[in-house]
């Protein structure tokens, strides 16, 4: 399949067209009849051949070159300088996959849940899917932008129309946050037009700098991306966004916007202004300490699961920017490559994990509708598969061995170690406090008595549930036991990264 | 051997894969035969693999199996190191894996998770071959977590009980805790030497041993120092030391039989492994093998002391196994790395007998572990009486049982050790906690089994009449274990301590050789059953014995009079020194307390309160001037996004 042309374009339009037909399609009347069922199935079908057609990305990926690749290129606004521009590298094209891993996974786990507009809604999916692709394969700034923006509207749609009760505080609250970050974004890319003449991102990568408006340019990156990953202290919109938003929703909140942030840093920050990534490297480290250490604890007292988890999302994502900022402190030694590697293989896996746990509320929730944690106990005595299938990605979570948890972890941990003891000290309290969190929910929802007669009259997984959580299983297991080929991906990518992010450029 | 390896690690993940996934097709006598099928095939095979090693001539191996990941120059494998120690363990956690499987079948008879348990204890199999067959420190990670988790799962397998699911989460976080050093001394490992592999690293112990690393502001440490200590916290929380012992007493809610096999004859004993494996390293620090020896004299002897006061029968045998635990760390801490895996090799026999005796007891009595309530049980259960008996026998070290040579050989070097001329402190305490923790063994011991199977019947008229002995399942494993428990100490204490049966595999320092010195006096094993009575060893375990036969056989009113008279010690012993509450109120109650605070006055009332909602007021006020702009449909934003998008692109495009 490495044969397609245009392969990226293909897995940015595939999608979105398929969501206008969608909405061309429609669903009016009565949601089982049989036009929603075709509806259903031309939204299946779409993401399910995207995710084919995507693998392509994998077996005609090049693993021994940092160049970018499936590239495509012609003028968009020439006057401008702007091309449409895409390609691949190792740090994209994993979170590509990724995407469309994901989306199928959600419009099963959607097909009878949602009762109104589901036309809309599956189409708002796939149309999301398109663009957060583009924001990964863009090579240009403008590109790169107006997909970065265009992909809120669904995600706002998403939550505005199909969430729970507080669904408008939550989404002002969420377009105040990224709309004020991703702004100044913009205004760098201008600067960085401005200097280049262009909005080529790799022209922007070789342009010289100077240091104060590298680190003008480095602010203006950091609140588009720290609001996104998002950063403590950003990160307040993170958990009222996760409990207003539809399941699925909130699995591509939590398993692909947030990688939006991560992406950002190291495709952005780091190569294109690293003196001042260099100078802030020490900020980073502590928020992101913070972000493990803070947010764990905070995550330990949530009532509300989905609130633990998108905490817990917090914390990991803490791993994610602590190694990626590692860099500045291994200068010379081995190190930095490790970091990277363990940040990019913990979005990865974050992906993978922190979507099933979401998924696994929307399974409770569809049943009892609460995610109040005191509403459930006992859940494993009326629902063993499910029990099994919750403990397993709670481990996971919990960064086991052997589960994809473990592996960014480690990497970061390890990495860290070298870099500087307390960071690792800091880092390394994730053992006990991911553990302590997550497992005190485990305790709490799925083990003990049963606690209430509607947790006795729960139904284990149907088959649809069934599929959707054993797959993500099955891939979080692969990822865990053999990261080799995720990690060779990415190799060569990220040693030039840091190539990139240790010279300096004024 | 490699496909032999390969089998002995995968027959068990396999049959535990079919048993758990497949339980309800397979029935539930295919799920035990394919398990136990499986585990007695490994079983098997690794006495092969230690036959081949010991007298077959064969070398040890260290291979590869497959590379988990490569980047930044380290290279992190899943691979096998077999050498004589390795074999030993894969022997001695086969052979208790297939007692335990075997016993099972009688024990879990009625339980609905019957083949969900197989399941787990087959994995649990597999994880521990992975331990202990490990050639670099991220598999052996792997293990040790892996066992973690099939504890976890088996301590809270009747996860109706809120006992269990709170023993069970204080287990996993415990361990969580050692991890935490355990991880960070890893981390250690690869700053310096850039390699998880233990051939490699012990290569370049020498270099390890001369560097320094900074921990606190300006004082240097040594890096082998910092290694040994964090890996040594990480058994602290495996092995259950004090004091993250915490957590093993209450993985008694687990069902028996993996009270057994995990928390007495193998998974505890992860930490002593470890530490004997990472020998060449532990080598060079005194300052770590200090902490080791200190560490393993307090939990010897005053985990030994809180068994005296517990009443239930498992609990018992559990601060039996915590104080036994002391003793292998003495060793371990006293360069005696062969002295300590040997009593770690019999104790894993004799209390696993002593453990699946107890269960025996406890299928009899219908799950009452209250020993006060029994009594006299010697005439109805002769096979579970006599097995005890060994077992007991064993765990106070009567001359002639595996106990006896493991113990007093112990004992013996850590007489011997380098301590005595290094640092007399540290000499001291572990001599004397390792002399008092035998009279404290006996007295415990024999008070349990005095109270068990002699005496007055104290249970029920109901209970007494449908008092028999168990069935055969369970009554052939406690006779299996009993047998090594009685003689293999007597058979191989000559070649494992004194015949160089470790060769490589150990490393100690000249220096340090203390049972290299007790080899100088070696004759046999006769020779040292017979100079039994005429040391202070034996005379201790005979007075603690005959204590306990005096306080509760012949003047059972006397302990009693004991409590009332110091009770404050008694208070003490009781509530376990107060760790319990020190964790749960102090730093489980912090934890949540810090959380609390963070959440509701950082988040909530800061962040949200006055930066978040409070743009978002000012906002507000300022939006209400503009109000007959805003429709309130999401759809109207999303066109003026494009639409300012679009007039700003223009802007650029045309007038810049």
């Amino acid at each position: 399949m490495g044969d397609i042309d245009n392969l990226l374009s293909i897995l940015i339009w595939l999608p979105i067209l398929g969501g206008v037909a969608l909405l061309a399609i429609g669903d009016q009347g009565d949601p089982r009849s049989s036009r929603s069922g075709t509806m259903r199935v031309v939204a299946l079908a779409v993401s399910l051949l995207t995710f084919l057609l995507s693998l392509g990305l994998y077996t005609g990926f090049d693993h021994t070159t940092a160049e970018m690749q499936f590239v495509e290129r012609i003028p968009w606004v020439p006057s401008l300088g702007a091309d449409y521009y895409l390609g691949v590298d190792g740090i994209s094209a994993p979170l590509i996959l990724l995407t469309t891993f994901i989306t199928p996974l959600v419009v099963i786990s959607a097909w009878e849940t949602i009762k109104t507009r589901p036309a809309q809604y599956f189409a708002a999916f796939l149309i999301l899917e398109g663009l957060m692709v583009g924001v990964f394969s863009a090579l240009d700034g403008l590109l790169f932008y107006v997909f970065w923006e265009a992909m809120l509207v669904p995600m706002f749609l998403i939550i505005g129309v199909w969430g729970g009760a507080r669904r408008i505080y939550a989404t002002v609250k969420f377009f105040l946050y990224t709309f004020l970050g991703s702004v100044l974004m913009l205004v760098a890319f201008i600067y960085l037009y401005r200097v280049t003449g262009s909005f080529d991102l790799l022209g922007f990568m070789d342009a010289p700098i100077g240091l104060t408006a590298q680190k003008l340019i480095f602010i203006g990156f950091l609140l588009a991306f720290a609001v996104k990953v998002p950063m403590w202290p950003v990160h307040t919109w993170l958990p009222d966004a996760h409990v207003e938003a539809p399941t699925g929703g909130s699995v591509i909140l939590a398993a692909i916007m947030l990688k939006m942030g991560g992406y950002g840093f190291v495709r952005l920050s780091l190569p294109i202004v690293p003196d001042a990534s260099a100078y802030f490297a020490g900020l980073m480290v502590a928020l992101s300490l913070i972000a493990v250490v803070y947010v764990g604890f905070v995550a330990l007292m949530q009532k509300d699961m989905k609130k633990l988890i998108a905490y817990s999302s917090i914390a990991h994502m803490g791993f994610v920017t602590l190694g990626f900022f590692l860099v500045w402190f291994l200068q010379g030694e081995s190190g930095a490559v490790l970091g990277i590697s363990g940040g990019m293989v913990q979005m990865v896996s974050h992906g993978l994990i922190s979507g099933a746990m979401f998924l696994c509320v929307g399974v409770l929730y569809d049943r009892m509708h609460s995610r109040k944690i005191s509403d459930y106990g006992g859940v494993a005595n009326t629902m063993p598969v499910f029990a099994a299938f919750m403990v397993l990605f709670a481990m996971a979570n919990a960064g086991l061995p052997g589960t994809s948890g473990f592996v960014g972890e480690f990497m970061v941990i390890v990495a860290s170690f070298k870099a500087n003891v307390w960071f690792a000290f800091f880092a390394a309290t994730t053992l006990v406090l991911g553990a302590a969190y997550t497992l005190w929910m485990v305790k709490r929802v799925v083990y003990g008595e049963v606690a209430n007669e509607r947790v006795g009259e729960l139904e284990d997984l149907k088959r649809r549930e069934y599929i959707v959580l054993g797959v993500l299983a099955v891939a979080v297991l692969v990822v865990g036991l053999w990261p080799a080929p995720l990690v060779d991906m990415m190799n060569p990518s990220i040693e030039h990264l840091v190539e990139q992010a240790v010279r300096s450029k004024y | 051997m490699y496909p032999y390896y390969l089998t002995i690690v995968l027959a068990p993940l396999f049959a535990a894969i079919v048993a758990g996934f497949f339980g309800k097709q397979i029935g539930r006598a295919g799920a035990h035969w394919i398990t136990i099928l499986a585990v007695g095939l490994s079983c098997l095979l690794s006495a092969y693999v230690l036959y081949q090693l010991y007298w077959g001539g064969a070398e040890p191996e260290n291979i590869s199996v497959y590379t988990w990941a490569v980047t930044d120059g380290l290279r992190m494998e899943i691979g096998f190191l077999v050498d004589r120690l390795t074999a030993l363990m894969m022997v001695v956690v086969t052979f208790v894996s297939l007692m335990v499987h075997i016993y099972t079948i009688g024990y879990m008879h009625d339980d609905p998770g019957y083949s969900r348990f197989f399941s787990y204890i087959s994995l649990f199999t597999f994880s521990m071959l992975m331990l202990v067959m490990s050639n670099n420190f991220l598999q052996l990670f792997f293990g040790w977590e892996a066992v973690g988790l099939v504890s976890y799962l088996l301590i809270g397998f009747w996860f109706k009980r809120e006992t269990a699911i709170v023993a069970n989460l204080k287990a996993f976080l415990v361990n969580r805790v050692g991890d935490f050093g355990f991880l960070l001394g890893i981390a250690a490992v690869v700053m310096f030497t850039g390699t998880l592999d233990y051939a490699e690293v012990f290569a370049s112990r020498d270099s390890i041993a001369a560097q320094s690393i900074e921990v606190f502001g300006g004082t240097a440490w040594n890096a082998m120092t910092v290694i040994c200590i964090l890996l040594f916290i990480g058994a602290m929380g495996k092995s259950a030391q004090a004091p993250l012992h915490v957590w093993l007493p209450d993985s008694m809610e687990g069902p028996t039989p993996i009270s057994a096999l995990i928390h007495a004859a193998t998974m505890v004993t992860a930490g002593i492994f470890m530490v004997a494996r990472m020998s060449p390293l532990y080598e060079l620090s005194e300052v770590a093998l200090a902490t080791v020896i200190v560490i393993g004299a307090i939990t010897a002897l005053f985990m030994g002391l809180l068994g005296i006061v517990q009443n239930d029968i498992k609990r018992v045998v559990a601060y039996s196994t915590l104080s036994q635990l002391g003793y292998m760390t003495v060793a371990l801490g006293a360069s005696a790395y062969g002295a300590a895996v040997f009593h770690l090799m019999t104790h894993a026999f004799f209390k696993a007998l002593l453990f699946l005796a107890a269960g025996s007891v406890i299928i009899a009595m219908h799950h009452e572990q209250d020993i006060r309530k029994m009594g006299g049980l010697r005439k109805y259960m002769p096979i579970t009486y006599w097995t005890s008996l060994i077992g007991t026998l064993a765990l106070i070290g009567f001359p002639g049982s595996s106990g006896f040579y493991s113990k007093d050989l112990l004992i013996e070097a850590v007489r011997d050790s380098h301590w005595l001329s290094t640092d007399a402190w540290v000499y001291w305490i572990a001599c004397l906690s390792v002399l008092l923790g035998v009279f404290v063994t006996a007295l415990y011991s024999f008070r349990m089994f005095f109270l068990v199977f002699h005496g007055k019947e104290r249970m029920d008229a109901k209970t007494r009449s449908h008092l028999h002995e168990t069935p055969a399942v369970v009554t052939v494993p406690l006779i299996l274990l009993a047998v090594p428990s009685a003689v293999i100490g007597w058979i191989t204490v000559e070649p494992i301590l004194f015949g160089g049966f470790f060769g490589e595999s150990i490393v100690v320092g000249e220096s340090h050789d203390a049972l290299a010195k007790l080899g100088e006096h070696w004759h046999g094993s006769l020779a040292l059953l017979l100079h039994a009575p005429v040391t202070p060893v034996f005379w201790l375990a005979v007075a603690g014995t005959a204590t306990a036969w005096y306080l509760y056989l012949v003047r059972p009113e006397i302990p009693g009079k004991i409590v009332e008279r110091f009770s404050s010690a008694y208070k003490l012993l009781v509530n376990k020194y107060y760790f319990d509450d020190l964790y749960m109120k102090g730093f489980a109650g912090a934890g949540r307390s810090i959380g609390k605070v963070l959440w509701e006055k950082g988040d909530q009332r800061l962040i949200d309160g006055m930066l978040v909602n409070g743009t978002a007021n000012s906002v507000g006020r300022l939006a209400g001037v503009l109000r007959q702009l805003q429709t309130g449909y999401l759809y109207t934003y999303a066109f003026a996004m494009i639409i300012g998008l679009t007039m700003f692109l223009g802007w650029l495009v045309w007038f810049r």
